[in-house]
């Protein structure tokens, strides 16, 4: 055992000591916030240029308050100069466009031939925005017609939030789900990111050995099944130690960025909501949701899902490295692994897209347990359904089989590397891994 | 115990290739073992087993007597031919790491490197990387971790390829000095110059078979053909030719002879002594030249290989 433990200590002082690795862990953080801040800022900056709207209503029935001017759209009204003359300034002018609301005989053939002219295709949300604004007024004069009061009506809204138990008594509700939505898919695309990052780096490391010529003076000293479970250990370890890094820098510069700029983390990333997202947002703090959430959070079995969290991720990683080590081995350059590395990718993406597309809708449906059972997705799609609360049995199957699997693919993937490690020359074929399984020792 | 190392009947085979055919070995103590073979013979195949880097399909390998077990890698040193290093290691970080692997403590370790690197006058090294190094200078650097943990046991294989004459000699020389001190080396090569140097006994593997193994003196003295080159002073060169012709079989030879006269090599019947033929050659004139012809490492390598293809 001491061997492997010099054999971890060198993989992960030869991965942390490498210059590239310091710059990412350093700078990865920071690029990371400082793209969150340009992001902003420009989105911000593009907000803020003021947009010029004119209108012709030849229907003369818009009001002012109709189109009440906002802090980024002016609206004025054109009617008197006419469509013509109107669409002529506003080609010249500074202006964003022309709405059109020609004259009509019924509301219904109006809602069908209102026009918008502008000099480049205009931005969604500036249509939108504008067809809300009619849609309200036609609506509203329609519900006049009936004679129907629109007082009434608007006294007449009423939202319900139908809370949701289960039947220990836990309580649950839609922003309960997107937390546990949130929990589940941060693990379970952390996983997927690791294990590429990582697992292609233990299997560079086998390739490096292998050009570098020194793996025989390493065999002849340990067994390959020791070269390679330390590879796996070590290049893990100094993952998961960039991944602390990373978090405690994007803590750090959060507070910071918080407290320098008053830019709080949530803004940035609310910048790339809508603005009926963010009011949505705003609504939620004001009514003491956030601090809810919070609550729902600590309210979640953590140590469960920590504990999980820690034996999926290290055996999904331990699985999936394993087999890219079992492809370093087998090659004898990096643009040689293509062929196999497909085979590996396929059910971590495979994973992941199963994860979004199935769990988040139905955390319990057929799909979703199915695919947390089998031990390629298990890893990612278990993680993700966990928040939810698996019941203890399925778990218990799923753990298992990775457990077996894990097993499995080690000794198999030992196979391959003891053989291919030994191996110059001649890009082997999938039948040819086949053949080296079958060797003796 | 004699014997270091005894192998008995290997069979290696991968898929349908056999790359050791029933192959038995017994490595005297203390002695330089010369592993020959054309390439492909399965020398490396033998060598990995010995290594226990691949297991044997059948046949027992005994270390001291005793079969091979895992720990016994702390006994051997081994040298491999398509050797490397770490490239963005440090010198004296790597040797160390390697030492570590052998079994030996970090302090132990620490101590005999330093002891080495003052010898072949490296220890500015220490600190630079392998990719600063020129090849032989890393092939330096290398043969000092495979003799570090001061093995039983010694492979190397075609230690001599990268170095330069000079640095060929030193490693040559070291080479015997260890098994001076008690070491047991075998030694594969090509270069049959360096086996008659070198090797007390050899063994020749071709096409998975071994073909011959023995003391080097032995096996040729088995080569050899009682044959011997003559040098005579005399004026009268046909005259005695002919008189040889008639009693041996005579063939011409190429060496230079200071003085005018007659050279030939002459193979005389095996149950013959060669005192018969050099007080017959007295009678003729002075005997300037008698050596026997013994073949050399390569004649016998030659020899050995075509008569068993």
């Amino acid at each position: 055992m001491g061997k492997l433990k010099l054999i971890i200590k060198r993989e992960f002082l030869a991965k942390v000591k490498n210059k590239s690795f310091i710059v990412m862990t350093f700078l990865s953080p920071l690029l990371m916030v400082g793209i969150g801040f340009l992001v902003f800022f420009l989105s911000k900056k593009n907000d803020e240029k003021v947009k010029h709207i004119v209108y012709v209503d030849e229907f003369k029935l818009f009001a002012k308050e109709d189109f009440k001017d906002t802090k980024t759209v002016l609206y004025s009204d054109y009617t008197d100069l006419g469509i013509e003359e109107t669409k002529n300034k506003v080609e010249e002018g500074d202006y964003y466009g022309v709405l059109y609301i020609p004259k009509n005989d019924s509301l219904e053939s109006l809602a069908e031939s209102i026009e918008f002219y502008s000099k480049e295709s205009p931005s969604m949300s500036v249509i939108g925005n504008l067809e809300n604004r009619v849609e309200l007024k036609l609506r509203n004069l329609k519900l006049d017609d009936f004679g129907i009061d629109i007082e009434k009506i608007k006294a007449s809204k009423i939202s319900t939030d139908i809370k949701m138990y289960n039947f220990s008594g836990e309580e649950s509700s839609k922003l309960i789900n997107g937390l546990k939505i949130g929990v589940g898919a941060i693990s379970g695309y952390m996983l997927m990111m690791f294990v590429m990052i990582y697992g292609t780096s233990v299997m560079r490391s086998v390739i490096e050995e292998k050009t570098s010529r020194i793996i025989e003076i390493i065999v002849s000293s340990v067994k390959p099944f020791q070269l390679m479970m330390g590879k796996i250990i070590g290049n893990a370890s100094a993952g998961l130690l960039q991944f602390f890094i990373w978090g405690i820098i994007l803590f750090i510069l959060s507070i910071v960025s918080s407290s320098v700029f008053g830019v709080g983390m949530t803004e940035i990333q609310t910048a790339k909501l809508s603005p009926e997202q963010v009011e949505a947002m705003k609504q939620a703090s004001d009514s003491g949701v956030m601090e809810k959430l919070m609550q729902e959070f600590f309210r979640l079995p953590l140590v469960t899902i920590f504990m999980l969290f820690v034996f999926y991720f290290l055996g999904g990683f331990f699985l999936y490295s394993s087999l890219f080590a079992a492809v370093g081995a087998a090659v004898d350059n990096e643009t040689d692994t293509q062929q196999f590395m497909l085979p590996i990718m396929l059910p971590l993406i495979l994973g992941v897209y199963i994860g979004f597309a199935t769990v988040i809708n139905d955390p319990h449906g057929p799909i979703s347990t199915i695919f947390s059972m089998i031990p390629f997705t298990s890893p990612i799609v278990m993680l993700m359904r966990v928040p939810f609360g698996v019941p203890w049995y399925e778990i218990a199957i799923s753990m298992a089989l990775l457990l077996v699997t894990f097993v499995f693919m080690v000794w198999f993937a030992a196979k391959i590397y003891r053989v291919g490690i030994l191996m110059y020359g001649k890009k082997p074929t999938y039948k040819d891994l086949w053949k080296w399984i079958k060797y003796k020792g | 115990m004699n014997n270091l190392l005894e192998i008995k009947n290997v069979v290696k085979t991968y898929g349908d290739f056999t790359a050791l055919n029933d192959v038995s070995l017994t490595i005297p103590k203390g002695s330089v073992f010369g592993l020959l073979g054309p390439n492909g013979a399965g020398k490396t195949s033998l060598i990995r087993i010995i290594n226990q880097i691949i297991l044997p399909d059948s046949g027992t390998i005994l270390l001291d007597g005793k079969p091979l077990v895992p720990n016994d890698v702390e006994h051997i040193g081994y040298l491999p031919e398509e050797r490397g290093l770490y490239k963005s290691m440090k010198v004296g970080e790597q040797a160390l790491y390697l030492a570590q692997l052998k079994g030996l403590s970090k302090s132990e370790a620490k101590k005999r490197l330093k002891y080495w690197f003052d010898k072949f006058d490296i220890g500015a090294w220490w600190d630079k990387k392998i990719e600063e190094l020129s090849k032989g200078m890393a092939q330096k650097v290398q043969f000092i971790v495979t003799v570090l943990h001061r093995p039983k046991l010694l492979i190397f294989d075609e230690p001599f390829s990268g170095f330069d004459p000079i640095n060929a000699q030193l490693i040559a020389k070291e080479i015997l000095q260890l098994r001076d001190e008690g070491a047991t080396i075998i030694f594969s090569t090509h270069r049959m110059e360096s086996v008659e140097e070198m090797c007390d006994y050899i063994a020749l593997i071709n096409k998975s078979n071994k073909i011959i193994d023995g003391k080097l003196d032995d096996i040729k003295r088995q080569y050899r053909s009682n044959t011997f080159q003559i040098g005579l002073k005399t004026t009268n060169t046909s005259e005695i030719e002919a008189l040889l012709k008639d009693k041996f079989d005579v063939s011409s030879t190429n060496f230079r002879m200071l003085n005018e006269g007659l050279t030939l090599n002459v193979k005389i019947p095996n149950e013959d002594s060669p005192n018969e033929l050099l007080s017959l050659l007295t009678n003729y004139g002075d005997v300037q030249h008698f050596l026997e012809i013994v073949p050399n490492a390569n004649e016998i390598f030659i020899q050995a290989v075509n008569k068993n293809s």
